[in-house]
């Protein structure tokens, strides 16, 4: 669908009979990365997103330890100590990539010339607020990564999540009890319920899967427009 | 100031190094880790050091040898907390060492800033986030920002590819990373490298650390190691 299709819909569509898998959802998030732009995917569930990035899309993957280009990941002999994303899984490159240093690396990131970033996240608040990196439980080590960085370095921050915790709470909040990441930073939640777009007055709904609008309101304890 | 001394072992390259130092060592995770200046450095003796690196080692080679050997007081690093980070995660659950966790792109940006001779700068990184308790503010049109002092290190122990006899060094693919901004922010820059070639060798467009910045040069066998679980 078009966005202009989105604005005109009287409500957010549900588009299929169930939630999706996390392949499912890389999938549709692939589909909203635009045709060559430069683009972080996050260590996790959002490295399955280059999955589905055909390669005429032009889209060229930015890893922070130092690399534009960054192709999928080595096997066998392909496998080579020196390089690796930044999962520190071994990948190989693609034609035209290219090295750089770490503050090279993240002065790409903060200066805003990546187009997008998709991070994964244990709360978003529904102004953007995103907590990602520590839960906050004593006794849980601390460790950030480039998490911070690129919550306020690409020019936009999605967050690819399952709706509802393990204790069926949804991980859209109001305010995000867990430690902070990045303020405001988040503009659109794909999760495998439903996709929401966030900003200063809230979340709205763009499209559901597997649940209607309504039971969606219900479960989740922010107001969805 | 003196030349790069090119030495023949990493035990002549790592000489000196006193206790309670300050050491920046290079890498991401295992990839431009300089192992053999560890294990160099773990026979030297040096203790009670704050380590400055991307993490806090992985399996029981390089820095996590250095952290079972009791060498380190206090590691600031980004990511600490991984698969096979089970050495440093003992240590720390125990209160054995101390830990200072710093956005990765600050460790870069604060190093680079040592090395370049700026005072402190003012960076967007983790406004309105724990990590910045304590911190100065400001808000520059509009943006708030917190201002974040250089990281300076008394050495820095790093790999590269290939140095020539003056100390200019070329890296290879992603095991570049900390390696060219730790070579500007210490008193003391000790690189392992894989070949040492003639001077005039390198291709001058493509060096990525001028020999200004190297002391100390070696050259070893590369071993490689790829972290374990990782996905």
């Amino acid at each position: 669908m078009t966005d202009e299709t989105y604005a005109e819909a009287a409500e957010a569509p549900q588009l299929s009979d169930a939630p999706l898998s996390m392949d499912e959802l890389a999938k549709v998030i692939a589909r909203d990365i635009p045709e060559g732009s430069f683009v972080n995917l996050g260590i996790g569930q959002p490295t399955k997103i280059a999955d589905h990035l055909p390669a005429e899309l032009g889209v060229i993957l930015h890893t922070e330890n130092g690399m534009l280009g960054m192709g999928r990941k080595a096997e066998g002999d392909e496998v080579d100590a020196d390089l690796t994303n930044a999962g520190k899984v071994p990948v190989v490159e693609t034609p035209g990539c290219s090295y750089f240093h770490h503050a090279d690396s993240f002065a790409m990131m903060r200066g805003g010339h990546l187009d997008v970033c998709v991070l994964g996240a244990f709360q978003v608040a529904h102004t953007g607020d995103l907590a990602n990196w520590s839960t906050g439980k004593p006794g849980d080590i601390p460790a950030v990564g480039g998490a911070m960085d690129l919550a306020i370095g690409a020019k936009d921050v999605f967050v690819m999540m399952s709706l509802f915790a393990k204790n069926g709470e949804a991980k859209l909040v109001e305010a995000c009890t867990m430690p902070l990441t990045g303020v405001g930073c988040v503009s659109r939640v794909y999760t495998d319920h439903a996709v929401f777009d966030l900003g200063p007055d809230g979340a709205t709904v763009r499209e559901t899967y597997g649940i209607t609008l309504a039971e969606l309101r219900e479960r989740v304890a922010v107001e969805l427009h | 100031m003196a030349k790069t001394s090119i030495l023949e072992t990493a035990d002549e390259a790592v000489a000196g190094i006193e206790d309670g130092s300050t050491v920046l060592v290079g890498g991401f995770g295992l990839a431009g880790m300089p192992f053999d200046l560890i294990d160099a450095l773990i026979r030297q003796g040096a203790k009670d050091l704050t380590i400055v690196a991307n993490n806090a080692g992985n399996g029981e080679v390089g820095l996590a040898a250095l952290l079972k050997a009791g060498r380190v007081r206090k590691v600031l690093c980004s990511f600490p907390r991984q698969v096979d980070s089970y050495v440093f995660d003992e240590l720390y659950r125990a209160g054995e060492i101390e830990l200072e966790v710093v956005p990765q792109g600050n460790l870069a940006e604060r190093m680079r800033a040592a090395g370049a001779g700026i005072g402190a700068f003012f960076c967007p990184t983790a406004v309105g986030t724990p990590l910045v308790e304590g911190k100065e503010q400001r808000t520059i049109d509009g943006r708030d920002y917190v201002l974040e002092y250089p990281i300076k290190g008394d050495y820095a122990l790093i790999a590269a590819h290939t140095a020539d006899r003056l100390g200019n060094l070329v890296y290879r693919k992603t095991a570049r990373n900390f390696g060219p901004v730790m070579a500007t922010a210490a008193t003391t820059t000790i690189a392992q490298v894989s070949n040492v070639v003639p001077t005039g060798e390198l291709d001058p467009e493509a060096v990525v650390t001028p020999s200004i910045y190297v002391d100390r040069v070696v050259q070893v066998e590369a071993r490689h190691y790829t972290v374990q679980g990782a996905r």
